[in-house]
């Protein structure tokens, strides 16, 4: 398996990282090497073992339905970069 | 005084040789100093520092000293601090002022403790030789030219450089014991569940664990006291009854049975490191341990199944950075592509966009089952591996990493030479299983970690064998050589 | 060619917990924007979720009401995308194991088509915030007050066959669920949302034909327009030889016409895996069957108890039964007229005509219950008529009141004094010569009928308020006596 630089480029593109031009075959070199390592895998024999999600053996909590936070918004929105009447703004979102 | 371990300062500010207060200004001076030579902190906490240990030496003088009240510590700038920057190492947030404390945090405040600042670290704890950090790589105490380890290299270098008698630190795949076996000092990885991971900036949320890093076990134990617990806010949090990881320091080693996996001392190891390791396996013999070979067959596939795993949920896990509610936001973004493409681009390091996009490709249609599943199959034989070898000993040993601390630029260039870096560590982490590394001996004038990896909720029990250890030797007590105390 | 038409619908069901899904924020509707988003909600580093244990009993309690297989162990997944209404870059979701398994609903559209529609599965998930379009100097503003709100999605069979269908089935799912109590039932808010997944295929085909999905319809009216709108756009396609394409449509309902919603168009890679930040939920028995006991009587149910109770008809005690408030509504009215008859006429008639005006929900009527039935009383013991009573409702709406204190306050008690009506309809017949005169030189059969206009002018003259059956009484026997 080895990757292309269209392959590189709809990769950032699904994960949305502007990488430059210049910078693509780089990219795709270290991306190959990396998944030439992490094919070792497909040697072994995997038939029949359950995957392994999390190490403990554990199940969900839940939470009462009691309202707990109350509103913060001027502490959380300290922190945005583009805030106008208590909206994060965005560039024009199209539907 | 700062050659004082953290149990040490503790008995001084109970007999009260020096205060909290002028504790905490001594090492915020020293710190100041010294910082520029290891880069160890992003940001110094000063002001919040001396408030806490003012509040701690009034706990004192009110009869309410906790173990850890008054005493120093630094994190890892990658667990929330409110009103304090929060960087992950990284220009995503470079800016980013946490509205809230994590539960460690909070849990380390509460027990009184004084935070002298936030620690350098890989951008978003992806790395192993801090070389990703936004701001500059920590460099190692023991050679300055040479890495500290990652990702929690600027709290292995703070304690080793002495800026901080403990640092909090966390490990998603080493992150915690190859830093301290590369820095020569004490580190723990406590079992998956142990420690709240709410307020941590997630990496790989199914690996991620903090834990403590100072110079002794017994230190680790006061932290671990204050640090471990249920917490409601995690689901994946363990309800257990809390524990004294204090208590069981002292119990003899006379019969415990110690594995030595085969499969960990191949040619391919560093023969100094070898060497270190075997004679302080000798050192346990003399403390009363038995010793036998074990197996783990599949120790070379934590590997790629590690780095299919801790890559997919980081690709998730990253995607709130996204330049709208916090964080990066790039200048002028003409549409909301835009604003997400060149936000994460210039947001994110190199390493961190490599690991997304691998990440990304593993869980894409079509690839799911190759990468993603197979991964979990595989950790599920490394998990299994574990318990059938850990049914038959009551600890395994082992080297914490292949190689002392290499030069600063010399793999960086090589993402896959830096991951073989991690083949001693990564497997724990898929299994959940808790490990300490301990500094065991030197090669080469540079630190060796042994590794000691136990039972799942085992922390008290290997925290007794390091400490057991720390008292029948003095490689925790070696100080850098350009370090002055 | 005579086409058949295949729909299958995806309903979003917002539950009625207290709290988000996943934080301890309120879901109250109609908040400040951004006030109910909490650090979690807003996707803040570091954050995590923990599962909400009401959302887990009202998925349940659905999966029950549906005869559906209750998944025991059920798993959170990421789906991966970015949008500025989802702050963590993915929503979690349930795919491969959700908390409701297959089960069924039985429909009947009005014109009495009966079909069992068959449940894929259900799932629970979170909401997403809004965008608003409002101009912000060229930017877009996003609320994440709904973010994080519990959702249960509802994944239908291709089984209907026809819009009315699928208004049907949507009705009936609004039924239970707001006969549950786990939703409010409020459309109008967004608190149910439909999906319709649309495609024709010639009459007699087996193979599906492609299909296009209608996005986020928000009335039951809509979800036939819509559908209508979209089966004639895609027969007048094929019969003009071109191909429906698979894609994502957007109903417009003022210019009541579909359009493709382009910028959803690129291929989708939503990278589904379980959340490791959750763990599975676990479920058994007695928790299940604890949860079975707490049922309220569902609308088939009930639908079949108003056929026997209170002799309606299949059709009335469908209509009464398909909404919960509804059906509350209906039987405290008939507990308080003790006329179930009379009771579905006004609430299906009059009560619903005012409702359906002003676009009112019957929980928010002003006309309450208690009004209701004190009206029906008065019409009942003969103290007012009918045409009368139609006139206090009214006042009732809007000016509230009991019946009682408005037929004192207007004077609307009806007149049975035998010798007032007596009088006011000689008065009548010596006014109306000509019409008497008609009335004589007609067939004794024809009679009858022309009472009517006797009848309106007495009404006019007593403004309506005297018994009518004592009218019709008195005007037959003088006219009759004028013929002999």
């Amino acid at each position: 398996m080895s990757l292309d630089r269209s392959d590189v480029e709809q990769i950032a593109h699904l994960a949305r990282l502007q990488i430059d031009a210049t910078d693509i075959d780089s990219y795709g070199q270290s991306l190959n090497s990396i998944l030439g390592l992490v094919d070792q895998m497909q040697a072994t024999n995997t038939d029949g073992v359950e995957p392994l999600a999390h190490p403990l053996d554990a199940v969900q909590r839940l939470r009462a339905d009691v309202v707990t936070e109350p509103n913060q918004r001027d502490a959380l929105q300290a922190v945005a970069p583009a805030t106008e009447e208590g909206l994060f703004l965005v560039p024009k979102v199209i539907e | 005084m700062f050659d004082k371990t953290l149990a040490e300062l503790a008995q001084g500010l109970e007999r009260g040789d020096f205060s909290s207060t002028e504790l905490a200004q001594a090492y915020l001076q020293r710190i100041g100093n010294l910082n520029s030579q290891y880069n160890a902190f992003i940001t110094l906490t000063e002001e919040q520092a001396l408030a806490q240990a003012k509040a701690a030496d009034e706990a004192r003088a009110a009869g309410n000293a906790g173990a850890l009240c008054g005493l120093p510590i630094a994190h890892k700038d990658l667990f929330c601090t409110q009103g304090v920057r929060t960087s992950s190492a990284s220009k995503m947030l470079d800016n980013f002022v946490s509205p809230y404390d994590a539960t460690i945090v909070n849990r380390l405040k509460n027990a009184g403790t004084v935070m002298l600042g936030k620690l350098n670290m890989d951008e978003f704890a992806m790395g192993s030789s801090n070389e990703s950090s936004f701001y500059g790589p920590a460099r190692n105490p023991w050679d300055t030219e040479r890495v500290p380890g990652g990702s929690s290299g600027g709290s292995a270098a703070a304690v080793a450089a002495r800026l901080t008698p403990a640092a909090t630190g966390s490990d998603t795949g080493g992150s915690i014991r190859q830093p301290a076996a590369l820095c020569g000092i004490t580190g723990l990885k406590p079992t998956y569940g142990r420690v709240s991971r709410y307020g941590m900036i997630a990496f790989a949320s199914s690996l991620d664990q903090a834990g403590p890093m100072a110079r002794t076990a017994e230190d680790c134990a006061m932290i671990l006291n204050a640090m471990a617990g249920f917490d409601a806010l995690d689901s994946t949090s363990a309800e257990r009854d809390t524990e004294d990881y204090t208590a069981d320091l002292n119990q003899p080693l006379s019969g415990l049975k110690i594995g030595l996996p085969k499969e960990y001392f191949s040619d391919t190891l560093d023969a100094g490191i070898a060497e270190q390791v075997r004679n302080a396996v000798t050192e346990f013999e003399k403390l009363g341990a038995t010793v036998k070979e074990v197996s783990l067959p599949n120790t070379e596939l934590s590997i790629p199944a590690y780095y299919i795993i801790a890559p997919a949920e980081a690709s998730s896990n990253l995607s709130r950075f996204d330049g709208v509610r916090y964080g990066y936001r790039c200048a002028d973004p003409v549409d909301l592509e835009d604003l997400y493409k060149r936000s994460r681009g210039e947001g994110f390091g190199p390493e961190v966009k490599r690991r997304i996009m691998v990440g990304t490709y593993a869980l894409s249609a079509g690839y799911y089952d190759a990468y993603y599943r197979k991964a979990q199959q595989i950790r599920r034989m490394i998990q299994q591996d574990f318990i059938a070898a850990l049914n038959d000993v009551d600890v395994i040993m082992g080297p914490t990493t292949p190689h002392p601390a290499f030069k600063l630029g010399e793999k960086s260039s090589d993402p896959v030479s830096m991951y073989m870096e991690d083949i001693f560590t990564l497997s724990l982490n898929l299994a959940g299983l808790p490990g300490i590394s301990v500094p065991c001996g030197q090669t080469q004038g540079l630190p060796v970690g042994l590794q000691i990896i136990g039972n799942y909720f085992a922390e008290a029990k290997l925290l007794n064998i390091a400490h057991q250890f720390q008292q029948a030797t003095d490689w925790h007590k070696q100080i850098p050589a350009g370090v002055e105390v | 060619m005579e086409w058949e038409v295949v729909i299958g619908l995806e309903i979003h069901v917002q539950l009625a917990t207290k709290t988000k899904i996943f934080s301890g924020a309120s879901t109250a509707f109609g908040a400040e924007p951004n006030t109910q988003a909490c650090a979690v909600d807003l996707a803040l580093p570091g954050t995590l979720p923990v599962f909400n244990e009401n959302a887990l009993r009202m998925a349940v309690m659905f999966g029950l009401a549906v005869n559906a297989e209750i998944g025991k162990r059920s798993v959170f997944e990421r789906k991966n995308y970015f949008y500025p209404d989802l702050p963590k870059g993915y929503q979690t979701t349930q795919l491969a194991e959700p908390i409701v398994g297959p089960g069924y609903v039985d429909i009947e559209t009005e014109e009495g088509v009966q079909r069992r529609v068959r449940l894929h599965h259900a799932h629970l998930e979170e909401d997403a915030g809004k965008s608003l379009h409002e101009d912000f100097h060229g930017m877009s503003g996003i609320d994440l007050n709904r973010a994080g709100t519990p959702l249960v999605e509802i994944v239908s069979e291709p089984d209907m066959r026809s819009s009315r269908e699928a208004a049907a089935y949507a009705r009936k799912i609004h039924a239970i669920v707001t006969t549950l109590g786990i939703c409010d039932g409020n459309m109008a808010e967004g608190s149910m949302r439909c999906d319709c997944n649309v495609s024709v295929r010639p009459k007699g085909e087996e193979k599906l034909g492609t299909r296009t999905e209608l996005k986020n319809i928000n009335s039951f009216r809509f979800i036939e327009r819509a559908i209508d709108t979209e089966v004639a756009r895609q027969i007048d396609l094929i019969e003009d030889g071109g191909t429906v394409v698979q894609e994502t449509r957007l109903y417009d309902p003022d210019k009541n016409e579909t359009r493709s919603m382009r910028s959803k168009e690129e291929a989708n890679d939503y990278r589904y895996f379980p959340c490791p930040d959750l763990l599975p939920v676990v479920i058994d028995d007695s928790y299940i069957e604890a949860i079975r006991k707490t049922l309220p009587e569902l609308p088939d149910a009930r639908r079949d108890r108003f056929m026997s109770e209170y002799n309606l008809s299949e059709y009335d005690a469908g209509v009464l039964s398909g909404y919960s408030a509804q059906a509350d509504y209906y039987e405290q009215v008939v507990k308080l007229s003790g006329d179930a008859k009379l009771s579905a006429n006004w609430v299906m008639g009059e009560l619903a005509k005012y409702l359906n005006q002003n676009d009112t929900d019957i929980k928010q009527s002003p006309v309450s219950a208690e009004q209701l039935g004190g009206l029906l009383v008065r019409i009942k013991d003969n103290t007012i008529s009918g045409n009368i009573a139609k006139k206090v409702f009214e006042i009732m709406w809007s000016k509230g009141g009991s019946a009682d204190e408005i037929i004192e306050a207007e004077g609307l008690k009806q007149v049975t004094d035998t010798g007032a009506i007596e009088k006011i309809v000689d008065d009548v017949i010596a006014s109306c010569t000509k019409q008497v005169d008609q009335y004589k030189a007609a067939e004794p059969e024809k009679r009858g009928k022309m009472i009517g206009f006797f009848m309106g002018q007495v009404m006019k003259a007593t403004g309506g308020k005297a018994n009518p059956g004592a009218v019709t009484g008195i005007l037959k026997q003088k006219l009759d006596a004028l013929c002999d």
